[in-house]
């Protein structure tokens, strides 16, 4: 008996694997390499320049700059409402909890005029914050409130579960051992949750970063002020534009690349530091 | 997101807030709950609450004419259609992608499975943006299709190709955690008494796995009813023709009607509440099922 | 029907987890397949099964090579460690489910199932639990069912994995006699794998002792007890004394003190030996003399409770004969005597007390022999 062929009990590995690797390969691999076959037809330094227009670099610092703000202040308010919704008994929690996933189902064109609607100087809360002489919609600070809104989930959801998960014992230790509720709670509860923390932030930036439907109606789409890179892509493409659209767009996809491995390296690392509060 | 592990008990609030080792003094917790809430209302409650207010800015009949409207009759077929034909795939994909990954043994797993969530780390305009490299009149092949009279790209088949790419994930990241939580056990002993290979599946895999995938469908569904990106790009937004709802939101947005913009918005915020209350629901019967205690 | 093995080995990666092992299973017999965790016994059993292929050699079932023919038809029955029922069936339909899905041509009518399914949960004493869930049985009636199951397809062989393992102690007592009186009506070849020596010796005609990956011995309970072949089945059948030394004529030499060998215990003068005492076999001298005969220990530990007392004892081991197993650091040994309560205050032993042992019986293996 050769043991070059691995025999398996269960049936069906074959036929199982045959239609994943060829599913994902004409629908994603493929496709996702012209992006990179038709930005290599470009060469090097009219890639270079193109990737790097100072219309283009703007729309860079726009993109990533405003993804990890919305990124951080989402860490902050949605490890709160994690919080809340985990451990404390208030009326409607139910309600918020289901809510919460809103980002996720509520198509993102809809959630852009919905924030436009909002935010406007004519709207429920632009016409307050006008006052103020704070303008949201149309100025990259209406880019930072999308980017919020579909950041949300993303850090509630990596954070509750591990939350959830975290023992009442370990609070219950440190107090027995004399530490005040302050001290616990930073000692203690913050680094069993750093872990789901940053994945979370790891994965609200990825997705900030390439949005666009809950953008573009916000933003304004000054150039070189409130302009997004997908944005970018799209008015390249509209112009006929392939090879530039498509140099933009590699730049990106492997910034998104690099991304999905770092939150795949988070997400292992949360999964052992997991097991290891168990 | 997984179905299962969401799916926890809220009645540990309760031992939380009675340890006196554990809880938190009472401001504190209303100061948390009071910023958690309002952020909550004015980062997500608020935003829907709009949608619905400005759709009915101009009233019942206003609104119910931008409904029936022609173009965005067809709107709803289109994206109806692109639902149909992606969601269906992308669940045989799943799957199937999660039986060859839980049940089996093989080099390059993880590898795999980071494959499998790639669509969701592309900014959808990629998404489109690919289908136009491959079958647009310049793509790789656009000459032959063009040759032989066969539009994709500004067309439905464009749309739908572009609808399956970004939802390729949502069945098999659900049930992929799901089957490798439950084990090869069961599947085992069918085979032992004798079950084929489909009797096995059919009678043993897939009762185990309806609540994981009916998640993942639900989810699936959401997405690809409202996807605007990817499908704004290979659209052509040919009104009556190539128009999802979501893209006839944005063209009659641009054109200043707002009421009825927020009218066909209404419609897709509905489908996300429709959306939330059915996952909620999968949670918790899923939930049942979970804590039913495993042979201890 | 009888299971031969032939040369199974099986590797996963470098691990081997088991190595060219062969193995008759004669007919009719209840046969445990006893060993530590990861001694390669579960893997042995799926090859068996065919839930798992061998990285080479052969599997025999009543003389016609298995090796090839796939799970589903080698009608061998399972019972998995945890059960594995279906959980979205009832037990009914647990138990049913190997009758219902045969062919067309071989099923039985619906009719003929139920009959049979019926007199199945008869014989396991669980009929009133037919339209249960697998979730809303206990742990024994879980076993109970899952065995049930294994027996409707009427198996050639039944294959059970840590059978009792999962289900606390007393369920699990009560389960093994069950267990056996359903094997003496029924009498078809079983092989059961288990970490747990009470269960092999209750349950079992014969023991198969494994240890990493190979064969350590194999034969009745009986003659495995009073003929080990090796340290390792000696000391993984019950607890262990343990006295290194150096055989001269009828003595084993211990440091500097003497153990007479008893009478009928082959040793070899000259060699350098590892001999075994169980703790009822162990004797404690309290008068000693201070002659060199027995071993020095002190008294740590008196438990008096029940009709056998034990007695726990430490001494100090001469550098060089401290090895392994029943020593501590710095050359700290440890030995457990039982005894009747009646002879224990006879001795009036106290804690503290120095005293000598000597054995009725040792087990001697010579030192090469030791892994």
């Amino acid at each position: 008996m050769s043991a070059v062929k691995v025999r398996r009990v269960l049936p069906g590995f074959g036929l199982s694997m045959g239609i994943t690797i060829s599913y994902l390969s004409l629908i994603v691999l493929i496709p996702l390499s012209a992006v990179f076959i038709k930005s290599a037809s470009l060469g090097w330094s009219d890639f270079w320049q193109v990737a790097t227009a100072p219309r283009v670099m703007a729309s860079y610092r726009l993109s990533f700059g405003a993804s990890l703000l919305a990124a951080a202040i989402n860490v902050v308010f949605g490890l709160m409402l994690a919080w809340s919704l985990v451990r404390y008994n208030f009326p409607g929690r139910r309600i918020v909890d289901a809510l919460v996933d809103l980002p996720f189902a509520l198509p993102t064109a809809v959630a852009g005029i919905a924030l436009t609607a909002l935010y406007a100087p004519n709207g429920w809360l632009g016409s307050t914050l006008n006052e103020l002489g704070i303008k949201v919609a149309f100025t990259p600070l209406g880019v930072l409130v999308a980017l919020i809104f579909i950041g949300v989930p993303f850090i509630v959801r990596t954070v509750q579960p591990v939350l959830e998960d975290l023992d009442i014992e370990f609070e219950e230790a440190s107090a027995s051992l004399g530490a005040s509720r302050l001290q616990t709670i930073r000692k203690v509860v913050l680094p069993a949750l750093a872990p789901a923390l940053i994945t979370g932030f790891a994965m609200a930036f990825a997705r900030a970063v390439g949005e666009y439907g809950s953008v573009i109606f916000i933003a304004g789409n000054i150039p070189m002020v409130s302009e997004i890179t997908p944005l970018i892509i799209i008015t390249k493409l509209e112009q006929y534009d392939y090879a530039g659209a498509t140099a933009v767009a590699a730049v990106m996809l492997i910034v998104s690349f690099l991304l999905l491995l770092v939150i795949n390296a988070l997400q292992a690392w949360s999964a052992r530091s997991n097991e290891r509060v168990r | 997101m997984a179905v299962v592990a969401h799916a926890a008990p809220f009645a540990r609030a309760q031992r939380f807030e009675a340890s006196p080792a554990a809880s938190d003094p009472p401001l504190v917790k209303w100061v948390i709950i009071g910023i958690s809430l309002t952020f909550f209302a004015l980062f997500l409650l608020l935003p829907l609450l709009a949608v619905f207010v400005e759709a009915f800015k101009k009233g019942w009949e206003a609104y119910l004419r931008a409904v029936v409207e022609p173009d965005t009759l067809s709107s709803i077929r289109l994206t109806l259609l692109a639902a149909a034909v992606a969601v269906p795939l992308n669940v045989i994909f799943g799957i199937a992608a999660a039986w060859a990954v839980a049940k089996h043994d093989f080099r390059g797993k993880q590898f795999l499975i980071t494959l499998i969530d790639l669509p969701f780390s592309v900014s959808p305009v990629i998404a489109g943006l690919i289908y136009v490299l491959v079958f647009g009149a310049q793509g790789w092949l656009g000459p032959w299709l063009l040759e032989h009279d066969i539009k994709v790209v500004f067309a439905v088949p464009g749309i739908i190709l572009a609808t399956i790419f970004v939802t390729v994930p949502f069945v098999a990241r659900e049930l992929i955690p799901l089957m490798q939580a439950q084990g090869r056990d069961e599947e085992e002993a069918a085979l032992v008494l004798g079950a084929s290979g489909f009797r096995m599946f059919r009678d043993v895999t897939l009762p185990n796995i309806k609540w994981g995938l009916l998640y993942g469908v639900i989810l699936c569904n959401a997405r690809a009813m409202g996807e605007f990106g990817a499908v704004s790009v290979v659209s052509g937004h040919i009104r009556g023709q190539t128009n999802t709802m979501p893209l006839h939101v944005e063209i009659l947005y641009n054109e200043y009607q707002f009421a009825a913009a927020f009218a066909v918005a209404s419609l897709l915020a509905l489908l996300a509440l429709v959306t939330l209350v059915l996952k909620t629901f999968v949670e918790w019967r899923a939930g049942i099922q979970a804590q039913e205690p495993e042979a201890p | 029907m009888s299971i031969e093995v032939r040369d199974i080995s099986k590797t996963f990666g470098s691990f081997v987890a088991l190595d060219t092992v062969t193995l008759d299973f004669p007919t009719g017999q209840l046969v445990a397949l006893l060993g530590p965790s990861g001694c390669g016994k579960t893997t042995l059993l799926r090859i068996i099964a065919g839930l798992e292929y061998a990285t080479s050699g052969s599997v025999i079932l009543d003389g016609e090579d298995a090796s090839d023919t796939h799970v589903r038809e080698r009608q061998v029955g399972f019972v998995f460690q945890h059960y594995a029922l279906f959980r979205h069936m009832t037990v009914f339909d647990n138990v049913a489910f190997g009758l219902r899905v045969k062919p067309r041509g071989q099923r039985l009518r619906e009719k003929e199932i139920r009959r049979q399914v019926k007199e199945l949960l008869e014989l396991v004493q669980l009929d009133w639990l037919a339209d249960r869930y697998p979730s809303q049985l206990s742990g024994g009636q879980r076993q109970r069912i899952a065995l049930a199951r294994a027996l409707a397809v009427r198996p050639r062989v039944l294959l059970l994995d840590e059978p009792f393992g999962a289900l606390d102690a007393k369920v699990r007592k009560e389960l093994r006699r069950w267990l056996r009186r359903l094997h003496d009506e029924l009498h078809i070849t079983s092989l059961f794998v288990t970490h747990d020596q009470d269960e092999a010796v209750e349950l079992a005609d014969r023991l198969v002792l494994m240890n990493r990956g190979k064969v350590e011995q194999v034969g009745s309970v009986a003659e495995v007890y009073a003929k080990p072949a090796t340290p390792f089945v000696y000391s993984f059948l019950g607890a262990v004394n343990k006295f290194s030394g150096h055989v001269q004529g009828e003595e084993l030499r211990v440091g500097d003190s003497i153990l007479p060998i008893p009478a009928g215990v082959a040793a070899t003068s000259g060699r350098d030996v590892v001999a075994f005492a169980r703790p009822h076999e162990l004797e404690i001298l309290v008068n000693a003399n201070g002659g060199p005969v027995g071993v020095p220990a002190t008294v740590s530990r008196i438990l008096d409770v029940g009709a056998v007392a034990r007695v726990e004892l430490s001494s100090l081991v001469p550098q060089g004969y401290v090895n392994g197993q029943g020593t501590a650091k710095g050359g700290e040994q440890f030995f457990e005597v039982e005894l009747s309560t009646q002879k224990l205050s006879e001795l009036n032993l106290a804690a503290g007390q120095p005293v000598r042992l000597v054995s009725s019986r040792l087990q001697v293996f010579e030192q090469e022999a030791q892994k």
